[in-house]
């Protein structure tokens, strides 16, 4: 198999790890050799986080370079933009519609990029780019904070090679016991997030 | 069984399984991890040291009595544990030690980007470098063997990317006798004891060492050639390795699994199949000097970088230039236009960070500070802008007394960290008493190695092993070393931080502030947090809680009527209910927590 790449992209405390987590699972699950590497720095403090997967059948790096992510998975817009140009043109973007203000926004000094900018940007990259309402999806299942399992679910359907229980036991096997019903529930309603598009 | 690893957790399992007995490090980024999974496995003592001196001293000392040790740093880590490395160079051990530092091009958290490798040259250490996380787990137990056949400390090089990404490992069992009696101390005084004739005797032997070493490193087993088209011969190590590679799927490749010192008839041999040889390699240009002091003609630095970390990019990008790939092999990129810059995301306080309150009230008293490294260097930040420098560990105390020995029209002030301070701050402070400074030294003491992601440390009452142990209280040391003001205050109260340092300020002599509040992503500050509120009828959009620079205060939509300034807004999920802004608010807009409690109440 071709190596294939994926860039996730957030931002400190989103959940972006576990996200990587599973992708990097479910790569080794499916019986490929995969390498994953952290981004982070001195970021942790609410600075922008991001994360490489490769899945192949022979990998060597475990960075990317610009161009090269055939999938770029955001948890939040503004970091979208920031990262897009890591894709392969017309390579597939997954956004969620998580926005967090950096302090420059906050403070006032900057403004933050409105939806149809965003939409805008993307386009100039891929038009295989796709928002998923996944915050408001989460909320609805009454933890805003399962919206990144809400995006693997949505992310899932996109690899269809990769068989559904394959993610969903590589969810389970990250989160803690009490909050797995939560979590299949999340990736449910994020695959149906894209179906129903 | 293959499990995907990070090259720390790697280190930590290969030092599991070859055997090591006692390990210990000071916490620093990239390499922490390796401590606190090793920390998981009950065969091997680890420990935090208060530094990376302590650290090394403590894995040299096991060591020579005779089992196997490990120590493990970040790249300026070595800086300070200099003086340990070179004379277990010189001394050899009884047992193997490796020395593991973890370097960081790019500096993604660090102070400079030193390449460690002319630390093993400059003690005559040989140098181990992994490519990914099975090598460095296998390396771990090569070091050792090498470190008991050839009598000497072993460095495992790491570098950002090895530390921090996970490749598939496959996991052995640990190869250890467990012992039914500690052995005797072999004792060994012309060996062990460097007064200058014993000294002498030793110097010779470690330059023979080397030597040896060559020979060795000629059928080492992770020094590998991999001859493909034979028009482009690439020196590499490390993850350099993994990304020339990928660039030159059809070159010939010599990868160094030990870059010090180099097997000189193996690069001769291969420099000889080749009709270009190139070096493709992080940082200095180690190998590409080597290899010309072999007088072998070779290119490096003058196509790729010296300075930052590589990527795929990099390489592929340098090599176009350099005319080693045709243009068309350049990657197509589409980077969008954008109407305007995007806001950056740079590290910040986190909100409820007790930083703030003690650098609120310095900015306020136009105090100059010399500042240290950990969370509280964010504080040179706008809009805070209350921290001036920050040089390296322990810096700061020293620094502020040289300010105030040379003359300045201000009082001088150092902060600190706690974890820092115990690092190498106690002799600068003790320094400050004898020579009778005039400063002040703030210890920023959060009650954690908070940076790093919350270490243990000689103040916490806690060890490694998470057992409970003698908790050095800052006040006792200042007292002890002869500091007759010291001051321990809540910097969550501004009112008590400015009245402490104008007392400091005002009086002659060297004081201590000791600032004392968890820090606030701890557990037990967590169950704390409370989102405070502002009331928007008194907010008149003054912007003197902006000034306060904590994310959770956000200048809202609403505008007020008179000054057409943006009202103050707080954002639940960011605050944590410090109250530093409240306290600061002149209008008395931010509701305290007493208040919302009580408004909550009255609903």
């Amino acid at each position: 198999m071709k190596t294939v790449n994926f860039l996730i992209a957030g931002v400190g405390g989103q959940g972006a790890l576990l996200v990587s987590n599973v992708l990097a699972d479910v790569g080794v699950r499916a019986g490929y050799d995969v390498k994953k590497s952290e981004v982070h720095g001195m970021a942790q403090r609410g600075g922008d986080v991001t994360t490489t997967v490769r899945w192949g059948d022979k990998v060597y790096s475990p960075l990317i370079g610009p161009g090269e992510a055939d999938y770029l998975l955001s948890l939040e817009k503004l970091e979208a933009l920031r990262y897009v140009g890591m894709l392969r043109p017309g390579g597939t973007a997954i956004v969620g519609d998580q926005g967090i203000p950096p302090l420059s926004v906050s403070s006032g000094n900057d403004v933050y990029p409105d939806d149809e900018e965003i939409r805008r940007v993307l386009g100039q990259v891929t038009d295989d780019y796709h928002l998923i309402p996944s915050v408001r999806l989460a909320e609805e299942l009454g933890n805003a904070r399962v919206h990144n399992v809400v995006l693997l679910g949505a992310f899932s359907t996109f690899l269809d090679d990769v068989p559904p229980d394959v993610w969903l036991q590589s969810v389970e096997a990250q989160v803690p016991p009490k909050f797995l019903e939560l979590n299949r529930r999340a990736f449910q309603v994020g695959r149906k997030a894209v179906s129903s598009k | 069984m293959k499990v995907l690893l990070s090259g720390n957790e790697a280190v930590a399992r290969g030092a599991y399984e070859s055997g090591v007995r006692v390990a210990a490090a000071y916490p620093g980024t990239p390499s922490t991890e390796i401590l606190e999974t090793l920390a998981q496995y009950d065969k091997v003592y680890s420990e935090w040291a208060p530094n990376e001196k302590v650290a090394l001293d403590v894995a040299i000392g096991a060591a020579y009595a005779g089992s196997r040790s490990m120590a493990v740093m970040k790249h300026v880590g070595l800086n300070v544990a200099a003086d340990a490395f070179f004379y277990a160079s010189m001394t050899g051990l009884e047992a193997g030690l490796v020395v593991v530092s973890a370097d960081d091009p790019f500096m993604h958290s660090s102070q400079n980007e030193q390449d460690n490798r002319r630390y093993a040259k400059f003690a005559r250490v040989p140098c181990l470098e992994p490519s990914d996380s099975q090598e460095a787990k296998d390396l771990v137990g090569v070091a050792l063997d090498i470190s008991e056949q050839f009598d000497g400390p072993v460095m495992l090089r790491l570098t950002t990317r090895i530390s921090h990404s996970d490749t598939l490992v496959e996991l052995g069992e640990r190869q250890a006798e467990e012992r039914t009696e500690p052995p005797e101390y072999r004792v060994d005084r012309i060996k062990y004891v460097m007064v200058p004739g014993n000294a002498r005797r030793r110097h010779p032997v470690i330059e023979e060492r080397i030597e040896k070493l060559k020979e060795f490193a000629e059928t080492f087993l992770y020094n590998k050639v991999e001859m493909g088209d034979t028009s482009l011969g690439i020196v590499t190590n490390g993850v350099a390795y993994q990304y020339a590679r990928e660039v030159f799927p059809e070159a010939s490749f010599l990868k160094l699994g030990m870059t010090y010192p180099l097997p000189p008839k193996m690069v001769r041999d291969f420099a000889s199949k080749v009709d270009r040889l190139i070096v493709i390699e992080e940082l200095d240009p180690f190998i590409e000097e080597e290899i010309r002091l072999m007088g072998i003609a070779a290119e490096g630095k003058s196509i790729f970088p010296m300075i930052g970390e590589f990527d795929p990019s990099v390489v592929r990008q340098c090599a176009i230039e350099a005319g080693l790939l045709p243009p068309s092999a350049a990657v197509e990129v589409r980077q969008p236009e954008l109407e305007t810059p995007l806001p950056l995301r740079p590290p910040i306080l986190c909100p409820g960070c007790p930083y703030r309150g003690v650098f609120l009230m310095t900015k306020k008293l136009k105090m100059v500070i010399s500042g240290d490294i950990g969370c509280y260097t964010l504080a040179f930040l706008p809009p805070l802008s209350a921290l001036h420098t920050c040089g390296c560990m322990g810096a700061s105390i020293g620094q502020a007394h040289g300010v105030s020995k040379a003359g300045i029209a201000q009082k001088h002030a150092a902060v600190i960290g706690d974890s820092t301070f115990f690092h190498t701050g106690l002799p600068a402070l003790l320094n400050v008493a004898y020579n009778k400074s005039d400063t002040v030294t703030i210890i920023l003491d959060n009650r954690t190695t908070a940076m790093t992601g919350h270490q243990q440390h000689p103040g916490t009452g806690m060890t490694l092993k998470g057992e409970p142990t003698k908790a050095v209280e800052f006040e006792d040391v200042a007292r002890a070393f002869g500091i007759e003001r010291v001051h321990t205050v809540d910097p969550y109260n501004l009112k008590e931080m400015e009245k402490a340092l104008r007392d400091c300020l005002e009086a002659e002599g060297p004081a201590v502030i000791v600032s004392r509040r968890e820090c606030v992503l701890l557990p037990e500050a967590r169950k704390l947090w409370m989102a405070l509120k502002v009331n928007e009828d008194r907010c008149n959009g003054c912007g003197l809680c902006f000034e306060v620079g904590c994310p959770a205060i956000i200048k809202s939509d609403r505008l007020d009527a008179k000054t057409g300034r943006a009202k103050a807004w707080i954002d639940p999920l960011l605050c944590t209910g410090c109250e530093i802004c409240a306290q600061v608010c002149a209008r008395k807009a931010i509701l305290f927590r007493e208040a919302i409690v009580k408004e909550g109440e009255s609903v």
